[in-house]
């Protein structure tokens, strides 16, 4: 797989105001649900403006020299369609190898559904390396260099229409692939299936959202999520849903997952933040997982959106993070 | 006698096991991408099991007649002590860097690490009054003290649970072995009650 390196000539470039100026009126708009659907329409084509505007800090390239190793990335995963343990789903995974022909349903509001294989989605956008941080609600975290394309380009492909405002992702069923989506020997599913997540239309354009399909330079092995995964290094973990199958662009917020499981300890947003704890744990530090070996766990402190608060804040304008967690 | 020893030799060797498989699992990259939490959990775990299995002996030497089992009753308990501390010496240094400040705040606002701290509490007298010495002294008071030992293990059960994040699957394999042993008592104790109703109407 190449990886095309972006270059970061265009620097730390600032977002125009008139786009900031849309995207936080149809911020906060899209909670009052007061505003036409023709006035929000220029909003979602002027979040792809920003496409072009992106900074070094996204690309990560300073955080090349905490990169955690690939053992650990490859070793310590929650998937939970494998096993709710953390090393098992590279075990069990091994035979799950999905090829190009994977599809995925594209559909909602969007001008061009249909099922779309991922060598004609690859065919169509522009794959690149991103090294994130990426913390786990659990309060563990990595640096993990990606490979992907930026879901915008997807997204400007099937064109969705005025009323999309959320995009709704849903992960393969199959217990035949998936053990951990048989019942338990005690008769209960560990989560309900299929897995699901969401974002809001300008999470989802923003140009951090990744979908990768690689990691270490290397096709996603099946524990971290092949063929194709959600990266959003700003959120927990749990957003970055893995081997996606259906996309879906709606006007209602979707089911995430672990939010209808437990309400009140996973939120819609699940922006990292250290300042609102989880009801069992801190979130004011994280474990560095930096290698396998028995001391390269460190504790540091946990930033706010995960250190991405200068590229993602905005989005988040007037709305109370501890009341939207 | 020398069958008793073996046997006793054999029971305290196996109870090592655990320990000395996650040291040298921990020591040869054995335990994960987050070895840490593994040996923290593993010998939490390894404190629950072995504080059941020391809960079992008695109703094992009922079942089979075999009136051995109930040597083991003491020693069981005592290596599940032993799992439960390190088990917490190894949340408190790995997790809390030895901050007697983060510990008290945890447990503050952690109820899982609240109950989880209240049981290993109550245990303490348990592991200190275990010995036969203590036993005797203490006389009928110590039977009293000693049946703390099934909310203990409840506390553990609880405390397991809380913290999983959502398959219980796991957990209930726990839940139902204590769950037995808690029927095994109460029949017990039934059947004590109608030794004495029929005594008492005998007597009448």
């Amino acid at each position: 797989m190449a990886i095309v390196r972006k270059s970061d000539s265009l620097g730390e470039t600032s977002v125009t105001p008139e786009a900031i100026f849309w995207k936080r009126r149809e911020f906060i708009k899209s909670f009052t649900g007061a505003l036409s659907v023709s006035a929000l329409a220029p909003g979602i084509v002027l979040s792809d403006n920003t496409v072009a505007q992106k900074s070094s800090k996204m690309i990560g390239e300073e955080l090349r020299g905490e990169l955690s190793s690939e053992f650990v990335v490859t070793h310590h995963n929650n998937f939970y369609e494998f096993s709710t343990d953390k090393q098992e789903p590279s075990r069990k995974a091994r035979n799950f190898k999905p090829d190009s022909n994977w599809k995925i349903n594209i559909s909602g509001e969007v001008d061009k559904p249909g099922d779309y294989t991922l060598e004609r989605i690859l065919s169509r956008v522009n794959e690149e390396e991103r090294i994130y941080r990426l913390r786990c609600v659990e309060a563990w975290s990595m640096v993990v260099p990606w490979t992907g394309f930026e879901l915008n380009q997807l997204i400007s492909l099937v064109k969705p229409t005025s009323k999309a405002k959320f995009v709704e992702f849903k992960t393969l069923h199959d217990p035949e692939v998936f053990p951990g989506q048989k019942r338990g020997a005690f008769g209960s599913y560990t989560l309900p299936w299929p897995y699901s997540e969401g974002l809001t239309i300008q999470e989802a354009n923003h140009p951090l959202t990744i979908l990768a399909t690689g990691v270490y330079g290397k096709p996603l092995p099946g524990q971290n999520g092949a063929p194709l995964r959600l990266v959003v290094p700003w959120k927990y973990g749990f957003k970055s849903i893995k081997s996606i199958v259906s996309i879906r662009f709606t006007q209602e917020q979707p089911v995430s997952t672990w939010n209808e499981r437990l309400p009140n300890e996973y939120g819609f947003y699940a922006n990292v933040n250290p300042k609102v704890d989880h009801p069992r744990w801190s979130q004011a530090t994280e474990r560095r997982i930096t290698d396998e070996s028995f001391f390269g766990v460190k504790r540091i402190p946990t930033k706010p959106f995960n250190g991405y608060a200068g590229e993602v804040a905005h989005l988040y304008k007037g709305l109370d993070l501890r009341k939207f967690f | 006698m020398n069958k008793q020893l073996g046997l006793k030799i054999f029971v305290h060797c196996t109870s090592w096991l655990p320990l000395v498989w996650l040291v040298y699992a921990a020591l040869n990259q054995l335990l994960g991408g987050d070895p840490q939490t593994k040996l923290m959990h593993e010998l939490g775990l390894w404190g629950l099991i072995f504080l059941l299995a020391s809960l079992s002996m008695t109703p094992l030497k009922n079942v089979s007649g075999y009136s051995g089992w109930i040597r083991y009753r003491r020693l069981l308990g005592l290596y599940s002590y032993f799992y439960l501390i390190l088990h917490v010496l190894t949340y408190f240094w790995l997790y809390l860097d030895f901050s007697v400040h983060d510990l008290a705040d945890e447990i503050v606002k952690r109820p899982y690490i609240m109950i989880g701290a209240v049981g290993i509490l109550l245990m303490t007298p348990l592991a200190i009054t275990s010995t036969r010495y203590a036993q005797k002294r203490l006389g009928k008071s110590w039977k009293k003290l000693h049946k703390m030992v099934y909310f203990i293990a409840f506390a553990g059960l609880v405390h397991q649970i809380w913290q999983s994040k959502s398959d219980i699957n796991e957990p209930m394999i726990y839940i139902c072995w204590w769950v037995v042993l808690m029927l095994l008592r109460v029949e017990k104790v039934v059947g004590l009650v109608k030794m004495e109703s029929s005594r008492s109407k005998q007597s009448a």
